[in-house]
């Protein structure tokens, strides 16, 4: 599904450069649920906008559901990003100004889905995590969990292949984190591909692989995934 | 599109204020360029109503006695102009459209039972029509073709001696009134403005019917003449001035003998300060506009640096640069054509108002009638809202366009 070889990524402030990422080997089945841990500073927010499209990079290659990515149009980019990807949020990033329903059928907008049929699609994926009833409220009148949750059910409402999660938990207390890690859990127990950038260790230890990120250079924990039993 | 045109009226309805405030500046320019084009055309039509009835183009030409010696003859001969002679100029000239004789004899009485007029009697041709095709003819018909070939006795009655001979809301048509001891049927009412209204004291007749009854051959007492479109109307009467005063042996310089006066001299001063005066509006119009613009320029830039992390998302999301640009441009577009067209529409409405007033309470101002905004002007004023709406919104959401998404959902 993601296939990234030997990677670079500079970051140049006037005649300094910042060598970030140096030469990431990354590959992401199908249907994994993946982590990616690293103290901040180790590239981790660099390699999630790359692997988000939302960045270019210096050197090496990236494939993304057979598309190869390498310096796209900004349309082009964008397209990639409707079609294929899933964006959850450390911030949420509700639009404020719009409603829970309308916030989770904004993908489908850009998409050029009739009102209607994006309409029924929001209240569908609401539906799926649990706020069914909570369609009209406001971002403001929602908790953090709830919110964490409206972001859940937009990234996942354009069937995209990869759904990226960036500390989806760093703003939540402990009782939401727990609440929205087995939501996410089941999201990829439906054969979703997810990949989860952490700096919590018991998060990153109920996926199926932890990518640590260091010094800009990854490496894998383990190969292979965990039986179900240990994963639950 | 009509989702599109949802996400916009949202987002303006979120500053309803600064919305208004923006706009009010470009409705305010449109406003005060409507304004100022009427006012201006309503100087123009004050203007231009003190040239009467008379088409801007006319050439007269009229005789008396010559005042310098020619070819052996001595001055104080009386030139008289012949219908010969317009045939000959017909010839002889190229780009004359249209050239009529006018004929007239002595101011007679007119009457009509008991009441009487004393009025100026004129005998004209079919072409004299096409000389004073302004002149409106509110009752009846103008004499024709076969009036003149059968000299029949009909007269047209300009509207001062119909009222006074038939009173006012009369209708003359078809009565016989006593031209000059000779009874005549009115056949129809016209009312010329021209010498203040002075020229509506006249009565018309076929120019055959004036020389049966009055004799005097083919004698004119004017030619009048207008140029073909593209014509040089000076030359022309340079030239027509030059036959005339050659058939009638006058000197080229003596201006007693054979005069003229052509309209297009004034007419054409006028119509300079004219293309002055609008200039200077479009002017003053096009200045107010533009800081108009600039203010929703300005806000445009603002409404993109707080909603960059807004774009940003929306990016993130999916939305291409093409689909963040247009939302601006349409936004931008919507403000200024809904304000721009309530300026239009105000400002219509407002010279409609002072026209009416005007008209309603018969108020003369000196030089100033019946303002109104041509089709024209609106429609360019329509244009100029599109297009200064495109360019208000194009720099900041060609900015809103380079926004990465990444630096922008970091803004807060």
């Amino acid at each position: 599904m993601i296939k990234l070889q030997d990677v670079h990524k500079y970051y140049r402030t006037g005649d300094q450069s910042l060598h970030v990422l140096k030469g990431i080997d990354l590959h992401i089945r199908e249907g994994e649920l993946v982590s990616i841990m690293g103290s901040s500073g180790s590239g981790k927010s660099t390699l999630l906008n790359i692997l988000g499209v939302l960045d270019g990079y210096d050197s090496g290659s990236y494939l993304l559901a057979g598309h190869s990515v390498n310096n796209l149009k900004e349309t082009e980019a964008a397209r990639l990003r409707n079609k294929l990807l899933g964006f959850v949020f450390q911030s949420f990033n509700l639009l404020p100004f719009k409603n829970a329903a309308e916030n989770v059928a904004l993908p489908l907008y850009y998409q050029g889905v009739g009102r209607k049929e994006r309409n029924h699609r929001a209240e569908q994926f609401l539906d799926m995590v649990g706020l069914s009833d909570r369609k009209d409220f406001m971002p403001n009148q929602l908790s953090g969990g709830q919110k964490q949750r409206v972001a859940i059910a937009r990234a996942l409402v354009a069937n995209p292949k990869v759904i990226l999660a960036d500390e989806p938990t760093g703003q939540l207390d402990s009782q939401s984190t727990e609440d929205i890690v087995s939501l996410l859990k089941d999201i990829h127990r439906r054969g979703n591909t997810m990949i989860i950038v952490t700096h919590e260790q018991d998060i990153a230890d109920q996926t199926e692989r932890q990518i640590i990120l260091k010094d800009g250079v990854a490496t894998s924990s383990r190969e292979f995934p965990l039986p179900q039993a240990v994963t639950n | 599109m009509l989702d599109g045109l949802q996400e916009i009226l949202f987002t303006l309805r979120q500053n309803k204020l600064r919305t208004v405030l923006t706009a009010f500046g470009v409705f305010w320019g449109i406003f005060m360029l409507v304004l100022l084009l009427g006012a201006g055309r309503g100087m123009q039509n004050g203007i231009y109503e003190d040239f009467g009835s008379d088409v801007l183009d006319f050439i007269i030409i009229w005789t008396g006695d010559t005042s310098v010696a020619y070819r052996g003859m001595a001055p104080g001969r009386t030139i008289r102009l012949r219908l010969a002679d317009i045939e000959a100029v017909k010839q002889q000239v190229t780009g004359i459209r249209v050239i009529s004789a006018e004929r007239f004899v002595e101011s007679g009485n007119i009457s009509y039972e008991r009441k009487n007029s004393n009025s100026q009697i004129l005998g004209i041709p079919d072409e004299y029509f096409r000389i004073k095709e302004d002149v409106p003819f509110n009752l009846g018909r103008k004499t024709n073709l076969l009036d003149l070939d059968e000299s029949r006795k009909v007269v047209l009655v300009g509207s001062a001696v119909a009222d006074r001979l038939f009173g006012k809301g009369e209708d003359p048509v078809g009565k016989y009134v006593r031209v000059k001891d000779v009874q005549m049927k009115v056949v129809g009412i016209f009312y010329d403005k021209g010498n203040r209204g002075q020229n509506s004291e006249r009565v018309l007749m076929p120019l055959t019917t004036m020389q049966k009854i009055y004799g005097g051959g083919d004698i004119t007492n004017n030619i009048w003449v207008r140029p073909e479109k593209g014509v040089d109307g000076f030359e022309l009467e340079k030239k027509v001035l030059e036959v005339l005063k050659r058939r009638h042996d006058v000197a080229p310089e003596d201006i007693r003998g054979i005069n003229s006066f052509n309209m297009a001299m004034p007419a054409k001063n006028v119509t300079g300060l004219f293309i002055g005066i609008n200039v200077f509006i479009w002017f003053v119009g096009l200045g107010t506009l533009t800081a108009g613009i600039v203010g929703i320029s300005n806000i445009m830039i603002i409404t993109v640096k707080e909603r960059t992390k807004e774009i940003g998302i929306r990016k993130a999301l999916g939305a291409t640069p093409f689909k963040i640009v247009s939302t601006l441009l349409l936004e931008s577009t919507l403000v200024t054509g809904v304000a721009g067209y309530l300026g239009l529409v105000f400002g219509v409405g407002l010279l409609e108002l002072v026209a009416f007033g005007l008209r309603s309470t018969g108020a003369k101002l000196p030089y100033f009638l019946n303002p109104s905004v041509d089709f024209q002007a609106a429609i360019t004023a329509i244009f100029l809202l599109v297009g200064v709406g495109i360019l208000a919104g194009l720099m900041p959401a060609l900015r809103a366009a380079k926004i990465t998404p990444t630096e922008a959902m970091r803004a807060e």
